[in-house]
């Protein structure tokens, strides 16, 4: 069958089996590799994209699914001018070691900040607890997310938090 | 690499067209609405269905609205939009208890309240929330709706009562004022199905009366009912402990009339987990689960009681 995906705001159309898997479409049709494929059973979420305007791991989703929607995968996290917040955070906060999981992470608290732009330490635990990070680095990234959300407040508002 | 087997994809763009795709494809066709539990189990060929008829499009079928007396819960609900739900929480603390520990954020935002229903696994959170609070089940076929109840609805592991040419398209709740409801479920880690869990819904004798009498609802506290109130109605919903219907019949009979009281939700525990058949698997020994059906059976008693004295805007 033939699908069309807007993938970070550009057409993509493929002839694919109905089998395939959004994750392997993205990585192997498109060869946007920053989406990790991890567990393969929706418990890691190393595969978390944007379907429109959700979070989801496409692990667990049929490209075909995709069809006639948006995705936005790490790739089109940043823009022109620069990094996203969220992934300035992550690197000034040391929010990873092997950066396997840092995709999905960067994915899901981009969607956090847009729906609770103050969250507390708890409400961002609760938003990731679907991901797992095998470094066991979570303190860092809760410390990113943090960091993200009150530097965007300072960016948004030109005020300290 | 786990990748599904071949199957063929049809996009369905109401739940007519559904019904008339599902008429042409027959009965290895399946409905995948999240594909959160279709998914999976494609992958490992516990399911292998010839094509896929994707419903994800009937956003018509995705609503929460209290209707004559009712809560009627559109089949491609997600799961985080009823946990967001106020109104579905107002009348139905249970559905958010349950919601707030199936699966993970992320899965919850893309999985539905049908697809979880349909899916008919003995372990389904829902299916024992539903089952506790007896709601009825709207089926479509191209010869019209038929409703069955909650407690009908499961044939077995992973098997319903929904026929090949029948979508479920609607889950109704009766609101009966002056009730509580509450979940508890035991798992070994977040996103995980549970060892046991258990759902309650209860209503106390003249609780309901007094308050569909009149009496403001943010005047009642927390503690209203005193020692010594009665049960009129309890209904207990069990999952993943091997219940039949996902409910406990025979301790929901023995709290009718009884006092609302530790001693009561003890008795009614034990009921429950003698009417149990749970299996040991990797969750956990049979025994456990069984332990677990007690336990959790009363500590639900305990705050379903609590909320339904407490009334709306009480305590959770």
């Amino acid at each position: 069958m033939q699908i069309t995906v807007n993938v970070n705001g550009t057409e993509h159309a493929r002839v694919i089996e109905p089998r395939l898997l959004l994750i392997h479409f993205i990585r192997d049709e498109l060869g946007l590799t920053g989406s990790h494929w991890g567990c393969d059973t929706s418990n890691c979420g190393a595969c978390v994209v944007w379907l429109d305007e959700t979070p989801v791991k496409s692990c667990t989703v049929l490209a075909a699914m995709a069809d006639g929607r948006n995705v936005m995968t790490v790739e089109g996290l940043g823009s022109d001018r620069g990094l996203d917040v969220v992934q300035q955070a992550f690197a000034r906060c040391h929010g990873l070691q092997c950066g396997f999981c840092t995709p999905g992470m960067m994915l899901t608290a981009r969607w956090l900040l847009d729906h609770h732009p103050d969250p507390s330490d708890a409400e961002i635990r609760e938003a990731l607890s679907g991901q797992i990070c095998r470094c066991t680095g979570y303190e860092n990234i809760v410390r990113s997310v943090r960091w993200a959300a009150e530097q965007q407040a300072v960016n948004n508002h030109g005020q300290q938090p | 690499m786990q990748v599904p087997a071949y199957v063929e994809y049809e996009k369905a763009t109401s739940v007519q067209h559904a019904l008339t795709l599902l008429a042409r494809f027959g009965p290895e066709a399946r409905i995948l609405a999240g594909g959160h539990s279709l998914i999976p189990m494609m992958k490992l060929r516990l399911a292998q269905p010839e094509t896929l008829i994707d419903i994800n499009a009937l956003t018509d079928l995705r609503y929460i609205k209290a209707t004559g007396g009712e809560l009627r819960i559109g089949a491609m609900t997600r799961h985080a939009d009823l946990l967001s739900s106020a109104l579905a929480g107002q009348h139905f603390a249970i559905l958010h208890d349950a919601e707030r520990v199936i699966a993970d954020p992320i899965v919850r935002l893309w999985g539905t309240v049908g697809g979880s229903l349909c899916q008919a696994d003995p372990s389904e959170d829902l299916s024992a929330a539903f089952a506790a609070l007896k709601a009825t089940m709207v089926i479509a076929s191209l010869d019209g709706t038929r409703t069955v109840s909650a407690r009908q609805f499961h044939v077995g592991p992973f098997e319903t009562v929904v026929e090949p040419g029948e979508i479920l398209t609607e889950i109704r709740i009766a609101i009966e004022p002056g009730g509580g409801s509450a979940y508890e479920k035991v798992g070994r880690r977040v996103g995980d199905w549970p060892v046991g869990a258990a759902g309650a819904a209860v209503w106390l004798d003249g609780a309901g009366d007094l308050r569909a009498g009149g009496s403001k609802a943010g005047d009642s506290k927390a503690g209203d009912s005193k020692a010594g109130d009665s049960i009129r109605e309890a209904r207990i919903g069990l999952t993943a402990v091997g219940a039949e219907h996902f409910s406990a019949a025979a301790a929901e009979e023995f709290l009718r009339g009884a006092p609302a009281s530790e001693e009561s939700y003890a008795r009614a525990g034990q009921i429950a987990a003698e009417h149990c058949n749970p299996v040991s698997d990797q969750r956990g020994p049979a025994e456990y689960k069984r332990h677990l059906a007690c336990e959790l059976t009363v500590r639900a008693l305990r705050r379903a009681v609590a909320r339904a004295a407490a009334g709306p805007g009480g305590v959770t």
